[in-house]
């Protein structure tokens, strides 16, 4: 028995026509378009509420000031401490680009997430090893920040031939690595995911018999939407955060 | 095992190098996803399992407790996500 399902090829779920300037470096595509939009909504958002400044916060101000403290609460004092302060303004604004970018996953007429393209959360991720291993080198000077780095302390002296090769690894390619695959997978598995179970929707609207399987399906998807919003939002936190906790080892690098 | 080596003999038989290869890509891509998806499954259950009773226990510590959580089924998650992604290039790429 056939479904007579044809599941789009990969290239039509996450490559989009360029709206102009094809094959020139200015083309501009769907994705540009919402990595701008994620950019700029919460710089307006932003804007709106500071161009008030109210000391009892309304409307968009409280947005935007629970945004702010949802970041000091939960990641910076929670990763770093106090003095993790004055990193508020590159976690917010990541925390922010990413679960835009994320967010548009479920927007209709847009339903993709920009950090479904490897390029986005890849750049993210060169940022947060250029950002950790700049602090540690600005704070402690790079011979300390390397050798605590390279050479955890009270190992014996042959371990290390077996343990900074690995720390090399894991602090300096895996870590930037691991940041930009889980973004990357996440919002990709979620959109397949809620690409499968649209294309399954639309082949069952049918008069067989199938149709009856119609309801558990939609059930599905509606559930998946919710999900997705959930997903977008983990991300954006967990990215923010781990970026929270590199920055702290990096600055205080004997814990 | 054998429906999928007669599945690969079949498209050897056509004689066409590219099917054969899709053919092994398409069905080694469910088992790369299915081993990749045990550990971190366990992981994760475990994890967050010890978390909820962590947090039962002492309820005053939950934020702490739940950052920690997020921090850990991130960092075990990674492993089922790259299995995801060998999955997507072999199947498609």
């Amino acid at each position: 028995m056939t479904l007579a399902i044809e599941f789009p090829p990969i290239e039509n779920l996450v490559e989009w026509p360029n709206y102009f300037g094809d094959g020139t470096i200015f083309a501009f595509n769907k994705i540009a378009l919402i990595s701008f939009l994620a950019m700029a909504i919460p710089s307006v958002i932003f804007f709106l509420a500071k161009s008030k400044g109210e000391l009892i916060p309304r409307g968009v101000q409280n947005l935007a000031e629970m945004t702010v403290e949802f970041v000091e609460k939960q990641v910076i004092l929670q990763a770093i401490g106090p003095d993790g302060m004055r990193y508020l303004p590159m976690l917010l604004s990541m925390f922010l680009f990413i679960f835009f970018g994320n967010i548009f996953e479920v927007i209709p007429t847009f339903q993709m997430p920009a950090n479904a393209r490897m390029a986005n959360p890849a750049f993210l991720a060169l940022i947060v090893l250029v950002t950790f291993v700049g602090v540690g080198v600005k704070h402690n000077g790079a011979g300390t920040y390397f050798k605590s780095a390279l050479f955890p302390p009270g190992l014996p002296k042959g371990l290390y031939l077996l343990v900074t090769p690995i720390e090399f690894l894991s602090t300096f390619l895996i870590r930037p690595f691991s940041l930009a695959v889980r973004l990357f997978a996440n919002m990709l598995a979620g959109h397949i995911l809620l690409v499968t179970f649209g294309v399954l929707c639309i082949a069952l609207w049918t008069l067989s018999p199938l149709v009856v399987v119609l309801p558990f399906s939609f059930a599905m998807l509606v559930g998946l939407t919710g999900f997705e919003v959930m997903v977008s939002f983990l991300q954006a936190f967990v990215f923010a955060l781990l970026t929270a906790v590199y920055i702290g080892g990096a600055l205080h690098p004997h814990h | 095992m054998s429906a999928v080596s007669t599945a690969i003999e079949l498209a050897v038989e056509a004689s066409d190098a590219d099917a054969a290869k899709a053919t092994a890509g398409a069905s080694s891509a469910g088992f790369a996803y299915g081993l990749a998806a045990i550990g971190p499954g366990i992981g994760i259950g475990y994890l967050v399992g010890q978390a909820v009773q962590a947090m039962a226990r002492q309820p005053e510590s939950a934020g702490q407790v739940q950052t920690t959580m997020f921090l850990g089924i991130a960092f075990t998650e990674a492993l089922a996500l790259i299995g995801f992604v060998v999955f997507i290039l072999l199947k498609f790429a």
